[in-house]
């Protein structure tokens, strides 16, 4: 029995987790595993009632766990066809093991991580610790800052991770309910066009054709582990940009919707700027246009890749720049903030070094505030102005009680 | 549906569709491989095979070689059920989209674990492959404990055996638990077949993996896998091992159809004393001191009173 094509609006009211949905349909997935967790699960909730309704054709398998989640988005991989799920926090934490397992096996599997806190205390709001977690289990990783990116990512995410040359899986991250939840005005494609951006799966090394066994997944030592993972790295850095340029390119043909490896708003003649992920881009992207109506340069670095990290272009796009601050929405647990620690990474062999602080915020859901940047921005500023970072380098942003800061 | 495999002999059986080469790292005598080749040659269908983290995986597998001829996965110690489940589940798609490269093809899909990680850890993953009905065989390689991490204890590990983490010492005979019993637990997930088998009744063993292969759902078979290593016997007596496992009904042979009927399998004509099978292995050593003698006699009794509980569960029929 063939599927039956959606007719949809030019633009729908979604919230990020059905425009996730969407998408997954309309690249016709051929097998879902997946396991139920806030606030993710309207992903594949919507997938089993495409399914119900036959605007779907594939194998929906609701197992036990997101460890067995992966672990049999692993093995239909390698079996050869396209596979995705979706997870947030705790499953995303269960899943860890198997993240590394399907990147070093070079397989194409898409996962949608709705990002959320981590226990404990228990929280089911959105905040990026969970992230933090894979950040370097090989995975390719795009962010989303609201529903429509979170549609679109997806399409981008399987023309990458299914390349031949890349074969490596991808996550696309989006907030826990402020873009799961939040519903707003999405720009469709239709489920040709959409299906025809994606392509038909094309297996390689497949378990299923039985003319040319393989072997998955097998044991290596010290003779040639080091090749493997060499390889494997060697290729993110190396050919995972150009290839997702070229998807950016021929997504912006079809669509009109330019996406760029780190999305830079007013840095050009920009004193200060934030680097942040997830829908705070957003939010500082507004509070950086009223800071520039007040006099402050003010610009926004937003980071849509985040594995492999874009070090190169965030150097370029910040060199100029005198004062920068990081947002880190995730508790670093003992050190700094990971963004503030790779654009450290990034800035480093720069001639002018610009000056850099970290800022923890929006852990468990708190809500970041325009009030919060113009604070910040107005805090560069007068860094800035005295020539050297004036504030601790590591502060909260809108915690309760006593002001915290490190260093 | 393919033709069943039509097995005259013991010699046209053990050399025919080798498709786990004889070319792998396992200790000489280990029983692994025969189990392996006996499930393996019982079909001519294509294999979608996985196999968890252990002896069996370790030593069969280690780049740039493979001992196996047909498609393999390997993941990780607790999900290789899982694994095979999702490639399963990629083949119902596939075919109903008409996408299969050869779609005449009837695979069959099986995972092999350890009793470690079939037992133990991935315990979840089987009870969850078992439950959703996937079309597969999970079987377990169970020489009664941890192998290849060196003889830790498992779930599977019998009374009274020694292991590096229930050594026996001055104050300690080693294991104190039972072996779980794996069957009954997944024979309650009401699955069209479950059995225990032995690498030296071959012919036992061809006609139920046979039957697993032809019933169209989840099935479980629990293989004795004598270790020469562990339970520490010479290499040339592991199927001398396998006889006295079944032969003194310490392993007994019988299936479970539909999750409720149970049949015994094989009858031994002369049953030995268990004495004897611990007496041969080297991990039971200690128990024959003065001090444990009475562990012996309670190994008769549990092993008496489990024989007896199965012939009555296969007269009542229920
Ligand atoms: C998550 C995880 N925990 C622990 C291990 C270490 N480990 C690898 S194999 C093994 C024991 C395997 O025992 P069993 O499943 O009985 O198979 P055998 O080696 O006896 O054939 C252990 C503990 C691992 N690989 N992964
Ligand atoms: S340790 Fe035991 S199970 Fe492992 S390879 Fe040797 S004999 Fe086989």
């Amino acid at each position: 029995m063939a599927f039956d094509k959606m007719e949809l609006k030019d633009i729908e009211v979604w919230d990020g987790n059905f425009a996730a949905a969407q998408a997954l349909r309309q690249c016709q997935i051929d097998v879902v595993a997946a396991y139920p967790i806030t606030p993710s699960t309207p992903i594949v909730e919507g997938y089993a009632k495409f399914l119900a309704d036959n605007y779907v054709e594939g194998e929906f398998v609701m197992v036990e766990s997101e460890h067995a989640a992966m672990s049999g988005c692993i093995g239909a991989a390698a079996a050869g066809g396209r596979v995705a799920t979706a997870t947030s926090s705790q499953g995303f934490a269960l899943m860890v093991e198997t993240l590394y397992q399907a990147s070093g096996m070079r397989l194409p599997i898409v996962l949608n991580v709705v990002n959320r806190a981590l226990a404990a205390p228990l929280n089911v709001n959105g905040d990026h610790s969970d992230m933090y977690l894979g950040r370097d289990s090989g995975w390719i990783q795009f962010d989303a800052y609201c529903p429509q990116n979170a549609y679109d990512l997806n399409f981008i995410a399987f023309r990458v991770s299914e390349d031949h040359g890349i074969r490596l899986p991808a996550m696309v991250h989006q907030d826990g309910f402020m873009t799961s939840h939040t519903a707003q005005g999405v720009h469709t494609i239709s489920d040709d066009d959409a299906y025809n951006f994606v392509g038909d799966f094309k297996p390689m090394n497949d378990m299923l054709d039985f003319e040319h066994p393989v072997t998955h997944g097998v044991q290596t030592e010290e003779d040639w582990h080091f090749e493997h993972k060499a390889r494997q790295h060697n290729d993110l850095m190396t050919k995972v940009f150009p290839k997702i340029e070229e998807v950016f390119t021929d997504f912006e043909k079809l669509t009109g919707r330019k996406y760029n490896i780190v999305e830079k708003y007013d840095t050009e003649d920009a004193d200060v700027a934030v680097v942040c992920m997830g829908t705070s881009v957003e939010t500082a992207r507004e509070v950086a246009t009223e800071m520039r109506a007040k006099g402050i340069k003010a610009g926004v670095v937003g980071i849509r890749v985040i594995r492999p990290f874009p070090f190169m272009q965030i150097a370029e796009a910040l060199k100029d720049i005198k004062a920068i601050a990081t947002l880190d929405r995730s508790a670093p647990g003992g050190t700094v903030g990971m963004l503030f620690n790779e654009m450290a990474g990034c800035m480093f062999n720069l001639e002018k070094r610009p000056m850099l602080c970290g800022k923890i915020y929006g852990l468990g859901g708190r809500d970041l505030t325009k009030a919060h940047l113009v604070e910040l921005f107005t805090e560069l500023q007068a860094n800035v102005d005295a020539g050297k970072i004036t504030t601790p380098l590591q502060q909260f942003i809108g915690v309760r009680g006593p002001k915290l800061s490190y260093l | 549906m393919s033709e069943m495999k039509k097995i005259k002999n013991l010699k046209e059986f053990s050399t025919s569709a080798d498709r786990f080469e004889g070319a792998n790292l396992l200790c000489p005598g280990c029983a692994h491989s025969i189990i392996v080749r006996e499930v393996l040659n019982a079909t001519n269908d294509d294999l979608v095979l996985s196999a968890s983290t252990g002896c069996l995986e370790v030593c069969t597998a280690v780049y740039p070689y493979t001992s196996w001829d047909a498609s393999w996965i390997h993941i990780g110690f607790e999900n290789g059920s899982t694994a095979v489940a999702g490639a399963e589940a990629m083949y119902k798609a596939l075919k109903n989209k008409g996408r299969l490269k050869q779609p005449d093809r009837n695979p069959k899909f099986v995972s092999f674990a350890g009793d470690g990680a079939s037992y133990d850890i991935g315990f979840q993953w089987i009870s969850g492959c078992m439950e959703r009905g996937h079309n597969m065989m999970h079987v377990v390689l169970d020489n009664e404990v941890y192998a290849n991490t060196g003889g830790q204890r498992s779930s599977s590990t019998p009374i009274g055996s020694s292991t590096t983490t229930a050594p026996a010492g001055r104050v300690s005979y080693g294991e104190k638990k039972n072996k779980k019993d794996m069957v009954s637990i997944m024979a309650s997930h009401h699955i069209p077949y479950s059995a225990q088998v032995s690498p030296n009744k071959w012919k036992d063993m061809v006609k139920k993996i046979q039957h697993g292969f032809s019933v169209d759902g989840p099935v479980f078979i629990n293989a004795v896998s004598p270790c020469t290593t562990e339970w520490k016997f010479d290499p040339k007596d592991t199927m001398l091992l396998a006889d006295l496992s079944t032969d003194s009904l310490v392993f007994p042979l019988y299936e479970i159809i539909d999750g409720r009927e149970l049949n015994i399998t094989y009858r031994p004509k002369n049953v030995v004393p268990v004495e004897e099978y611990l007496a041969a292995q080297g991990r039971f050593k200690h128990l024959f001191k003065d001090e444990y003698k009475h562990l012996i006699k309670e190994w008769q009794d549990r092993v008496d009173d489990n024989w007896s509980y199965l012939q009555r569960r296969e007269e009542a029929r229920v």
